[in-house]
């Protein structure tokens, strides 16, 4: 029997939500709300606009975060890949970075600088950093040397060789970093702000926390990963398409 | 007439070629023949100016661009792959060595592959993502072009084929030279107006004539040496 992606999405859903609702009935205590308290929570926020307003607070957190890592890791990675000397350099200052935990980060950052804005957003780029050279420094060193020797021989314009050779060659190493980091990225955010800042999500969940109210936890946490996932559907999914295109379906554009 | 001169050349603290010198005159095509691993590929690389970076010495130094004389000549490498770029289709991959689309079209009208102008090089034969590389070469409208075993893994229809465009395109220019390396003599003898056979550890010239001054059997010899 077929079944489309969609639809096996959907039962896979369904039978979470079934099985959610089954242990909470049989919990009976406000510690485990069953799915519909956590929609009437989320609800609420929703009307009284702390939901909007936290959930583009915090996207705006991940998204400078999420830039500037994927820039300067991106960067740092394809050197380290490309020139052995930069990788002998640099390698035991990103083994180090790799292994500080994120929380000490945070909390260094938070005593050094303040509960400020900049340090808050600090703390995720230096915890994202490291991962994302890792993989681009993977990406660098596949690169193709028999194109790297017929774009000297065609006379590429560096223009050309970075849109036409490096770009293609990195992407999927970009999209593993891309995806990875959104996953991290949005989760040490939410720590970020829940030690030192006074929106966002992260705040949100410290004030539920406060109240041990489990079902407004809930409804954020199931908000921000819908948000998540959009930008999957919506961004990553059609990115990848296009990229790969040349790689199946139709012969020819 | 370009001349090409090394006095030698050390990759990795291997000598791969003696002192060697090579004459190619304004539209002759040379082949250059030897046994597989006689160092053919890194003699063509040399020339074209890619293998610089391995270069440890030549005459105990690493030159740059300074084994040709009179000068340099502009250089055109089919090289044995097509190496084409995988994720752009045929049109866009001619179109980064040559803007114009008109010129882009009539070159591959005349390899017969007008009508695949849109597809990706996975989408293709590797017959015909050679004329593609052909074509790519000739784009550059060089004095002298490198051809490393284009034939290589063709079958024969398509070989002969091949051979024919080779022929039509570089060996009837009357400008354009050819230095052609192969180790096949049907191929030599019939693109070929002088040949040059290449010996083993390290590389060096041990025969050069006119390909009318040579039988096919001394070139058997020669190759079995």
């Amino acid at each position: 029997m077929k079944s489309s992606r969609f639809s096996d999405q959907v039962i896979a859903l369904t039978c979470l939500l079934a099985g959610w609702w089954l242990v909470a009935s049989f919990v009976s205590s406000p510690l485990l709300p069953a799915p519909l308290e956590v929609f009437e929570a989320l609800s609420k926020e929703f009307r009284e606009q702390r939901l909007v307003e936290s959930l583009l607070v915090t996207l705006q957190r991940v998204v400078i975060s999420f830039v500037f890592a994927m820039l300067l890791g991106g960067i740092i990675g394809v050197l380290m890949g490309r020139f052995r000397l930069v990788n002998r350099i640099l390698d035991p200052i990103l083994i180090i970075l790799l292994n500080i935990p994120a929380l000490v980060v945070i909390i260094l950052l938070y005593i050094w600088f303040g509960l400020v804005e900049v340090a808050a957003v600090a703390a995720v780029i230096i915890n994202k950093l490291p991962n994302v050279a890792v993989t681009l420094r993977e990406g660098g060193r596949m690169f193709d040397h028999e194109l790297e020797e017929m774009s000297v021989m065609y006379k590429f314009s560096f223009q050309q060789k970075l849109v036409h050779i490096w770009w293609p060659q990195l992407f999927p190493y970009i999209m593993i970093a891309t995806r990875s980091g959104l996953a991290l990225i949005w989760k040490i955010v939410l720590v970020v702000e829940l030690l030192g800042r006074s929106n966002g999500v992260g705040f949100q969940l410290h004030l539920a926390f406060q109240s041990f109210d489990v079902a407004t936890i809930l409804a954020y946490s199931l908000a921000f990963i819908s948000v998540v996932q959009l930008i999957e559907w919506f961004i990553l999914q059609p990115l990848d398409r296009k990229a790969s295109r040349w790689q199946k379906g139709s012969s020819h554009v | 007439m370009f001349e090409f001169h090394v006095e030698g050349l050390t990759l990795s603290q291997r000598q791969i070629l003696s002192a060697l010198n090579i004459k190619i005159n304004s539209g002759e095509t040379h082949c250059l023949l030897g046994p597989s691993g006689s160092g053919k590929t890194t003699l063509l690389n040399l020339m074209a100016g890619l293998e610089q970076e391995n270069v440890v010495t030549i005459k105990g130094e690493a030159k740059k661009d300074n084994y040709w004389s009179p000068h340099k000549p502009e250089i055109g490498y089919l090289f044995q792959q097509p190496r084409l770029l995988p994720w752009r289709t045929i049109m866009q991959n001619l179109l980064l060595v040559e803007p114009d689309k008109e010129v882009v079209l009539k070159l591959l009208h005349e390899v017969k592959l007008q009508d695949y102008a849109d597809y990706y090089p996975s989408k293709i034969s590797l017959g015909m993502a050679r004329r593609v590389a052909l074509v790519r070469c000739l784009l550059l409208e060089p004095e002298l072009v490198l051809m490393d075993e284009p034939l290589t893994s063709l079958d024969l229809p398509t070989a002969r084929e091949m051979r024919g465009l080779i022929k039509r395109l570089v060996c009837d220019h009357p400008t354009r030279s050819m230095l052609y390396v192969t180790h096949d003599l049907d191929e030599a003898l019939e693109l070929s107006d002088r040949v040059s056979v290449l010996g083993n550890s390290p590389a060096q010239v041990i025969y050069n004539s006119r390909i009318d001054d040579i039988s096919r059997n001394e070139l058997e010899a020669l190759l079995k040496h």
